[in-house]
């Protein structure tokens, strides 16, 4: 293999050179940006996990699973996997084998840095082929098949999302388009250029019977040239655009891991950490069919991956009409592979607006609750939403007296909300002040465990109070640990449920175990289709700040379905806010855990008479 | 002369002679206001009635009438309760969000 151009250039490479001087200068500005806009607490803590090796085993991980592979990706459809990851990872390849090809063969021309990208242009093979000549030719042909077959299957998901397990993918704009047409000329140009030239530079599998074929009718090598020119211009346009078009996610994303694993959190929706992880989401539109608003057509637009374009658009009345509108789910970050926080951004987002009215709790006096609620090691808060249901907190006082469990029932006459709905509203310094009253209740009360049963409050509870000293259990937890105790004796009935994960409970605080035990223990129990992490919003959620009533009612059928689907007696859940919308359409009856394992449980004494 | 009982000021309200202004507002950003019935569901399960005698549906009237619903309204906690009850479907919680929002007296 020998240098065929003295010179070691040709002007075809120039519009490759331009597109990629500038896509690196455009990035690398946006990373320097992005740094700035960082607390200088975060920028520390950022730099410092650069320099922890643990910390940068797993960036490289990270990189090559999500950015290389797209493991998660593979986990949802085995189609939909193989297309990105045939093309990410085999362009990848052949950038680094190219690069392994000049180091090999022409080491003197590494510093060129088009070189490896246009190799086979610039040299001829003399003499006999070598063994490692061969195989990375092989290798070579062999990942531009990869890449190519996988533009096939982008071609045909273009057409029939269907075949890929997505109903609905995002539409893209004129800009987008224009990048994916480039994207998807780039390769089939390489094949040409280099089937072209396979003659002169030698060739493998695919581009030695392809320039045998074209030699058959074209029979010179004008063609040449011009496919080299079209093949450069075809990547300086894709790299022109990348920058304003979903591509951007390819840099985006390789910057966000690191900053993800050194555990940088969103602190403004526009700046910083949000703007990188607005920047990675690549429009994979996964979210869509994830989301329960996409149930309603009128919705569809409402979901992450329309978020994250508007705010690169900055179209600030569609913003905020997406902020508003989402249930806060956590579906779409749990299926999202680059995890985009779709929730968390709209939250932040919520809290940039202005009001002429705050709320002020200062003329609450805690003493009497204080008070009500001191005198035992447990204390029960059921949450204000359970007044409506009030068989939960009913039950699960009759369950701590079967046990035999010392306790008091904080807010039995009501109390204060836990502030979570506040929260989410992006109010933060009045759900602060709630929360604060809260905290003063629960520490002046004297005990050692706060028993919650509502879940919404529980991952308030968890996240935002500080209550040195004091256990946070969830009931499910709390009861089984009863059961594992003896404390209560139980019969099992023949009916049979379907479990529906609260999203709070489940993808909000990562139970999803004991309860399904509980039931199981007292009950038969089967399981929805989509269950667990990829269970449905009952449509009732307060997250939501502007879906109507009539909205809400088809997202909460759409969530009823999915438990029908179990063709379970009864269904059961875990919130009460899920059990309070369900009941409205169920065609069966909802109960809560703790109403199934009441009627369900004895004394362990009444069993011994 | 004192009876033992005084009279309580006169809660005559003149219809005419009340600004309307932000009641209109309301309604434009949030139509649903003019639906509301008065029916009570939301005051009788609200979190913050105990405390600062909140209640949405006199909060709706009230501004008809252009009365003062700031302290009813420094309470209220966005918990939802009042949504949930809702016979007739309102989106109380936004309402009381515009409200917070729009509100210039
Ligand atoms: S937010 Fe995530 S799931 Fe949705 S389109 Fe973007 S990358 Fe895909
Ligand atoms: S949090 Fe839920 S409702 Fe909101 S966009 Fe994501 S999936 Fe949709
Ligand atoms: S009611 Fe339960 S499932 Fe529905 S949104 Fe709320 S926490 Fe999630
Ligand atoms: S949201 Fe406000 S008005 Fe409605 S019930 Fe809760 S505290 Fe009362
Ligand atoms: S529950 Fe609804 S209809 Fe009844 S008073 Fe309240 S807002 Fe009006």
């Amino acid at each position: 293999m020998i240098d065929r151009i003295p010179s070691g250039f040709h002007p075809f490479v120039l519009p490759f050179l331009f597109g990629m001087v500038f896509v690196l200068s455009y990035c690398l500005f946006g990373m320097v940006r992005i740094l700035w806009q960082l607390p200088k607490k975060d920028l520390r803590k950022f730099l410092l996990s650069l320099i922890n090796p643990k910390i940068i085993v797993k960036n490289c991980w990270d990189i090559l699973k999500d950015c290389l592979i797209h493991v998660k990706l593979w986990k949802r459809n085995k189609l939909l996997g193989y297309m990105h990851s045939s093309i990410a990872f085999g362009w990848f390849m052949l950038i680094v084998l190219g690069h392994l090809e000049v180091f090999l063969f022409v080491p003197e021309r590494i510093h060129m840095f088009y070189y490896p990208i246009f190799f086979n242009y610039f040299v001829a093979e003399v003499g006999d082929v070598t063994i490692q000549g061969a195989l990375l030719m092989f290798l070579m042909d062999f990942f531009l098949l990869v890449v190519l077959s996988g533009i096939v299957l982008a071609m045909i998901k273009r057409v029939h999302s269907r075949f890929f397990g997505m109903r609905r993918t995002a539409r893209p704009s004129l800009l987008n388009q224009i990048g994916l047409y480039a994207l998807w000329a780039i390769f089939p140009l390489r094949l040409l250029a280099e089937s072209f030239t396979a003659h002169i530079s030698g060739g493998s599998f695919l581009t030695i019977p392809a320039n045998w074929l074209f030699r058959q009718f074209l029979g010179n090598d004008l063609n040449m040239l011009p496919t080299w020119w079209a093949y450069s211009i075809a990547l300086c346009v894709f790299m022109c655009v990348l920058p304003f078009t979903r591509y951007m996610h390819i840099p985006a994303e390789m910057m966000l891991i690191p900053l993800r694993n050194a555990g940088i959190k969103i602190r403004d929706s526009r700046k910083g950490f949000a703007k990188l992880q607005v920047y990675s989401c690549p429009n994979c539109g996964v979210c869509i069919d994830a989301c329960p608003m996409s149930v309603n057509r009128g919705n569809l637009k409402d979901c992450t991956v329309y978020l994250t374009r508007q705010m690169r658009r900055g179209n600030e009345k569609r913003i905020e009409e997406i902020s508003d509108k989402c249930l806060l789910c956590g579906k779409c970050h749990t299926v999202c592979q680059v995890q985009v926080e779709g929730p968390q951004l709209r939250i932040i987002e919520r809290s940039r607006r202005h009001y002429n009215l705050s709320p002020d709790y200062s003329n609450i006096d805690v003493q009497p609750m204080v008070e009500a609620s001191s005198g035992a090691k447990v204390l029960y808060f059921s949450g204000c939403m359970s007044q409506l249901t009030p068989a939960i907190g009913q039950s699960v006082e009759s369950i701590l007296k079967k046990a035999d469990v010392d306790y008091v029932w904080m807010d039995r006459e009501g109390g204060l909300c836990c502030g979570r709905p506040m929260l989410t509203a992006g109010r933060f310094e009045a759900a602060k002040e709630i929360v604060h009253k809260n905290e003063e209740i629960i520490l002046g009360s004297g005990a050692d465990t706060l028993l919650v049963s509502c879940p919404i409050c529980y991952k308030m509870f968890k996240e935002e109070y500080q209550l040195k000293g004091i256990r946070v259990v969830h009931y499910s937890q709390y009861f089984n640990e009863l059961l594992q105790q003896e404390k209560l004796h139980l019969e099992k009935s023949d009916l049979c449920y379907v479990f529906h994960d609260p999203c709070e409970l489940g993808r909000g605080c990562g139970i999803y175990d004991e309860p399904r035990k509980l039931i199981g223990k007292s009950a038969g129990i089967a399981e929805a289709e989509k269950n667990r992490a990829e269970s449905i919003c009952c449509g009732g959620s307060l997250g939501s700040l502007t879906l109507s009533f009539a909205q809400r009612e088809e997202m909460t059928r759409a969530a009823l379905e999915n438990l029908y689907t179990s063709r379970a007696d009864a269904i059961a859940t875990a919130c009460p806010l899920c059990m309070a919308t369900f009941s409205r359409y169920a065609d069966r009856p909802v109960r809560d855990i703790a109403e199934i394992l009441d009627a369900q449980s004895s004394p362990v004494s009444e069993k011994n008479q | 002369m004192d009876f033992g009982f005084s009279l309580s000021k006169s809660s005559t309200i003149n219809l005419d002679t009340v600004d309307t202004t932000l009641f209109r507002k309301l309604c434009e950003m949030e139509p649903d206001a003019r639906i509301c019935m008065s029916c009570g569901s939301c005051s009788a399960s609200c979190t913050a009635a105990p405390f600062s005698g909140m209640s949405l549906r006199k909060v709706i009237l009230a501004i008809q009438r252009d009365q003062d619903v700031r302290p009813m309204l420094s309470n209220c906690m966005l918990c939802g309760k009042c949504t949930m009850v809702c016979p007739r479907g309102i989106n109380t919680r936004h309402l009381i969000l515009t409200l917070y929002r729009i509100y210039d007296r």
